[in-house]
């Protein structure tokens, strides 16, 4: 490093050297095109490390994951060819309508309450007074941790007969839910304590967007007498809305991916009361021996996904405003 | 109402809040040295007569510990391969022009639309057929490459000068070398970035360690945890400490490295 930073000061950007394109050794009698290819083959090596596994364990098993979803197969006998039966099948299933519902209650219950609780601490956290960066930071904590660790937490928080939650409860006088034992309020437990992980996570990402606001705007309208509230309404919120659409993609994209929270919190239980998309997956493949239809299962869901990015794309042209 | 009151009040209410927020982090550490929690004690904000005996059996009764090595070494292994192999293909990205960039790039950002909750059943049928199933590499092999550190790593890679490729290549230095000792040192702010994710991911990751291992040496944290709550019903002393082991590492890394978390987070909606 050092050797090249003295290099690198001694030939000063304004040296007419610089201005040529980058040649390498240049030896003679070697023409333009050998230079050329010998370039080339040496950015395939630089790039054979990531492209090859990138090729054999996504782009392979993504057709090999198509594939698959035409043919009944069990992971051990061959596959056999069944065309469009399995998505038949799961269109006209009632579990796949469940599972992709529980995804959705999943999703339409998290979504709402991180965006928020995160755009309110945002807006507060933007704010400068002391001990600031040591609220963000706290705020931020549950993101980091390990989904697993954390659904056993709130297994014990929310334990119904001992759970600090409902000990709490008792003590005004109200009798708490049977929680992740209960089969209405199953799903509540897990939306709550996806809230509380990812509440920090949104925080973060509007925040950073709060920050690129200029604040001469907010101090003419607030000298002009506007509001707090309209001037969140008619300046903040507007120049927001690449984060704010960011955030809800985002969210959308994770939540029907939802699976290790689910798995350890209540198993998809009670009586499949908390099921969603990914943990059917797991299920059809390793306790049913139904990979054919795993993978029409798992094409849906990435046919969802795909839908929620090419949003992403086309909407971030239209909807949003970059003033 | 003044400013500075209203702003008290401000930072009150958040203050307030985020003990709410470490709260079940706090009574997860407090359960875990009540002997006894959940079954014949209960614990209390502060503990009566705090013991380790929780630690103890989790780790003289289990895997635990083994668990534990598995997870530091396989979240290290990843993140030396997954930097090296982004910060590979990313100089190639910045410094060459050649056929099909363009595409090959486009096909890179492409994967990362791709979910490992799509690819689980044919993934786990290539690991069968190359006898990987229940093998620290069946867990390695799919995170060798990443391109979201390929991004990440070329966004850096791109600011840096090109005079300083040109002057090392005038003083003789090859590729590999410009790429080691002039374009690595000027991005390590990316890199440490970068390698803290690959880190806590790895570190993180459950759904597929949970397909692809079987045998308890080999299960590593998130596994060995998911199947205390098999062995301890209702032990949560146990189940707590368990917790705690896990997290620790996270909130170490996490105080050490708070800034490059979040910055990571605000730039790419990573987490």
């Amino acid at each position: 490093m050092n050797r090249g930073t003295t290099v690198g000061t001694a030939v000063s950007p304004a040296s007419p050297g610089s201005s040529k394109p980058l040649t390498p050794e240049r030896k003679p009698g070697q023409t333009a095109r050998a230079r050329r290819n010998k370039a080339t083959m040496i950015a395939y090596l630089f790039l054979a490390p990531s492209a090859i596994p990138l090729l054999a364990f996504v782009v392979v098993p993504m057709f090999r994951a198509a594939w698959a979803s035409l043919h009944t197969w069990n992971l051990i006998s061959p596959m056999k060819w069944t065309g469009l039966s399995n998505y038949q099948e799961l269109f006209t299933d009632q579990d796949t309508l469940v599972v992709f519902g529980h995804t959705l209650y999943y999703v339409a219950g998290t979504l709402p309450l991180t965006f928020v609780g995160g755009l309110a601490l945002a807006l507060g956290l933007n704010r400068a007074f002391r001990g600031r960066n040591l609220l963000r930071g706290v705020y931020f904590l549950p993101v980091v941790t390990s989904w697993i660790a954390v659904a056993i937490v709130w297994r014990w928080l929310l334990n119904p007969s001992v759970g600090i939650v409902n000990t709490v409860l008792a003590n005004f006088g109200i009798d708490g839910p049977g929680w992740w034992t209960d089969p209405t309020w199953s799903m509540p437990s897990i939306i709550l304590a996806s809230a509380w992980k990812d509440l920090g996570y949104v925080m973060v990402l509007l925040l950073a967007g709060l920050q690129t606001i200029p604040t001469d705007v907010q101090e003419a309208a607030t000298l002009d007498g506007v509001g707090w509230f309209s001037r969140l309404r008619t300046i903040t919120l507007p120049l927001l809305s690449p984060q704010i659409f960011f955030v809800v993609i985002i969210s959308l994209i994770n939540g029907f991916q939802v699976f290790d929270q689910v798995y350890a919190m209540t198993g998809g239980g009670p009586n499949g009361s908390s099921e969603v998309v990914v943990e059917r997956v797991y299920d059809l493949t390793f306790r049913y021996g139904q990979a054919g239809m795993a993978s029409a299962l798992s094409m849906l869901l990435f046919g969802v996904i795909m839908t929620i990015t090419m949003i992403q794309i086309r909407g971030e042209r239209k909807w949003v405003n970059y003033a | 109402m003044p400013k500075s009151k209203r702003t008290w009040i401000l930072a009150a209410v958040l203050t307030a809040g985020a003990i709410a927020m470490v709260f079940p982090f706090v009574w997860t550490v407090i359960t875990s040295v009540t002997s006894g929690a959940g079954l014949s004690a209960t614990p209390t904000l502060i503990p009566e007569d705090p013991s380790l005996d929780a630690y103890r059996t989790l780790f003289s009764t289990t895997t635990f510990a083994r668990s534990v090595a598995n997870s530091v070494g396989l979240a290290l292994a990843v993140t030396v391969i997954q930097v090296t192999t982004s910060a590979l293909a990313a100089y190639a990205f910045s410094r060459f022009e050649f056929p099909g960039k363009r595409a090959a790039f486009a096909l890179y950002l492409a994967t990362m639309m791709i979910p490992m909750q799509v690819l689980l059943v044919p993934l786990f049928d290539q690991m069968k057929s190359l006898g990987l199933v229940d093998s620290y590499l069946g867990v390695l092999l799919p995170s060798v490459a990443s391109a979201f550190g390929v991004f990440l790593m070329r966004q850096a890679m791109v600011t840096v000068p090109r005079e300083l490729d040109e002057a090392a290549m005038l003083d003789g230095a090859g590729h590999l070398r410009t790429f080691a000792s002039i374009v690595m040192p000027n991005v390590r702010p990316a890199m440490a970035t970068f390698g803290i994710f690959a880190f806590m991911s790895s570190w993180n990751a459950f759904l597929w360690p949970l397909v692809i291992l079987r045998s308890d040496e080999l299960k590593t944290l998130p596994l060995a945890l998911a199947s205390l709550q098999g062995q301890f019903t209702t032990q949560w002393d146990v189940m707590m400490a368990g917790s705690v082991v896990s997290i620790i590492p996270m909130l170490a890394l996490y105080i050490f490295a708070q800034k490059y978390i979040i910055q990571g987070v605000a730039g790419s909606g990573i987490k």
